[in-house]
């Protein structure tokens, strides 16, 4: 824990050398340190001491020196965690359905890399279990039920900090906003994660991205311009490689201008937890188990089984004969009899 | 009685947050009532009224909306007591960026959303600053990066913050956030005698006061001019 103690007495110049994020919790806070570099933290906040500076700036010495404080201790609590520290395994233990009825399964542990998907009519209970998760519920949600973390009770800090979100999220409806091109936004969201190597994970960032895009974009191309399948693979990839969230949600991932194989592949190999809430078949297959939800309760927990397996590549080869009709539609091309192949 | 003041910038999804959490208060039998304050104009309490809940609003008209909630806030206090809620929130736009409601003793909520741009928490001051939880909005239509690189601006604005993420549109968080409101051991009865957070500016010029002509001749008591000098030796 530092204290304002800690810091008051060490010059700008100093703290900086010491903690080299918090230019930028000056820089946020509106502090200019130009030419004042050398002055003891104590004396260059005393601007705000002045009445007409404190209402001009609506901020207080006091105030600011104890918020400098509680961020120096977060970032440092943050870039201490190493990564046996890091999630391993999530487990359920089962809560009710909206009838009051116990949920059918005993207990429910998904492990790092392995993809689970989520299946179920809509306001079946899916956001639910989703929010039950990102909220390490315990026993404290209107399903009663309970989620473990590496089998152990979840700390509440998954709860309300910024920088421990247990899930992320990836949706169809999600689009980029941000008027930057992609070089800038991925340096953007490194720095944001205090990234030391930032030229080295934009790299890999962008040669994923890239690797899942049907159509190849460059390092320079504004974000907003990219196109469907662009955008995806790119909040994929970035998402895999950058967040620091150990579970991702992904709300399925429609059929164009991405490699979704090599996408669920990507988020497996980075040790990620995969909830996936789809219907889309060989989504639905790639997953190692389905959960199915019913009235607002996991109604059951189905393993993949080999003959499901097996029939992945058979759909898979469906799938290729209407994409690559798709093709041939947009080519002008006529459709025929061989394009089916059975 | 809980008291809870929830600000925000305009359309950031205030009343959509409220309205969810509000769903989750009444599955728990707890009577919720709503005071909105605005400066010209609001539908929000027709939204409160379906909702089955109490609600006044206020209009501040020529006044700065934040400056008419603190004159007015222990009367809505003493109404939401005489109405025998369990609990009252008040709803009001930050628009000026400069001023907050918030009170040191009453837990103070700001909503800010995904699409108001990175510089957003920079520009706010104390409706953001000193919130004891920020609710973050509109997560569902950007990417997760913006929504971390967002939330860590927050972070650095104010650290000492829960700060939740909430879609006003399927209420999603909004449960959870229900449980950090509302604590059956607390209990306003008045709020004479607390303190603002901070406080307001001193403003007051001519325009205040309903003057509308231009000119120097015009401007009287707080008058401040832009430095229209070219600065000389600095970028
Ligand atoms: N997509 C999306 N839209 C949202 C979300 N939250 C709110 N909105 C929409 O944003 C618009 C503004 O929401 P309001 O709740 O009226 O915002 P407010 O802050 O109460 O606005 P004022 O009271 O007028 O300042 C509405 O159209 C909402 O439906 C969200 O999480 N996601
Ligand atoms: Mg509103
Ligand atoms: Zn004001
Ligand atoms: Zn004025």
């Amino acid at each position: 824990m530092i204290t304002t103690q800690d810091i008051q007495q060490q010059t700008i110049a100093e703290l900086f050398e010491q903690y080299p994020f918090l230019p930028g919790f000056f820089e946020e806070n509106t502090l200019d340190v130009d030419g004042q570099i050398n002055e003891k933290l104590d004396d260059f906040l005393n601007i705000l001491d002045d009445e007409e500076e404190k209402e001009n700036r609506a901020m207080d010495k006091t105030q600011v020196m104890e918020s400098m404080a509680e961020y120096i201790t977060q970032m440092l609590a943050f870039l201490g965690e190493d990564e046996d520290e890091g999630v391993n395994s999530i487990t359920l233990l089962p809560g009710t359905n909206k009838s009051g009825e116990k949920e059918k399964f005993e207990e429910l542990t998904i492990n790092k890399s392995e993809i689970v998907c989520i299946v179920g009519p809509t306001g079946s209970g899916k956001s639910r279990l989703l929010a039950d998760i990102e909220w390490v519920a315990q026993n404290d949600t209107p399903t009663s039920r309970t989620i473990l973390v590496n089998g152990e009770k979840g700390d509440k800090k998954w709860r309300v900090t910024s920088g421990h979100k247990l899930v992320a999220q990836l949706s169809q409806n999600m689009n980029f906003v941000m008027d930057l091109s992609v070089y800038e936004f991925l340096e953007l969201h490194a720095q944001s994660r205090l990234v030391e190597d930032v030229e080295g994970i934009i790299n890999k960032i962008f040669e994923q991205a890239n690797n899942l895009a049907g159509e190849k974009f460059s390092l320079d191309t504004p974000i907003t311009s990219l196109s469907g399948g662009q955008s995806r693979a790119l909040m994929i990839a970035d998402t895999a490689i950058l967040s620091k969230s150990p579970i991702i949600l992904i709300d399925e991932i429609e059929n164009a201008g991405i490699d979704r194989k090599k996408a669920l592949e990507l988020l497996v190999g980075e040790e990620k937890i995969v909830l996936m809430a789809t219907h889309d078949p060989i989504l639905a297959l790639m997953g190692d188990r389905r959960i199915v939800i019913k009235n607002g309760g996991i109604h059951k927990v189905i393993e993949t089984s080999g003959d499901e397996q097996n029939l992945l590549s058979e759909l898979e080869r469906m799938d290729n004969v209407i994409q690559n009709m798709r093709t041939r539609l947009r080519h002008g091309e006529i459709i025929r009899q061989e394009d089916i192949g059975f | 009685m809980n008291l809870v003041t929830v600000s925000g910038p305009p359309s950031s999804g205030k009343t959509a947050v409220i309205l969810k959490t509000i769903d989750s208060f009444q599955k728990r039998g707890l009577e919720v009532g709503v005071v909105k304050f605005d400066c010209l104009y609001t539908d929000d309490d027709i939204l409160y009224e379906k909702a089955g809940v109490k609600v006044k609003k206020g209009l501040s008209g020529s006044l700065c909306p934040d400056h008419y909630f603190v004159s007015n806030i222990e009367e809505v206090t003493q109404w939401g007591i005489k109405e025998g809620l369990d609990i009252l929130i008040t709803e009001s736009a930050g628009l000026c960026n400069r001023c907050s409601p918030y009170v040191k003793s009453v837990t103070a909520v700001c909503v800010i959303d995904n699409l108001s741009g990175i510089n957003t928490p920079k520009k706010i001051g104390p409706m953001l600053k000193s919130a004891d939880i920020v609710i973050i909005t509109k997560g569902d239509i950007v990417s997760q990066a913006e929504r971390e690189v967002f939330a860590s601006r927050v972070n650095t604005v104010n650290p000492g913050a829960s700060i939740m993420h909430v879609n006003g549109l399927t209420g999603q968080g909004a449960y959870e956030l229900s449980t950090l409101l509302y604590d059956e051991k607390v209990e306003v009865k008045t709020l004479v005698g607390e303190k603002l957070r901070f406080s307001m500016p001193s403003a007051l010029c001519s325009y205040c006061l309903g003057e509308t002509r231009i000119g120097e001749s015009y401007q009287m008591g707080n008058v401040r001019k832009i430095d229209m000098e070219d600065k000389k030796g600095k970028k």
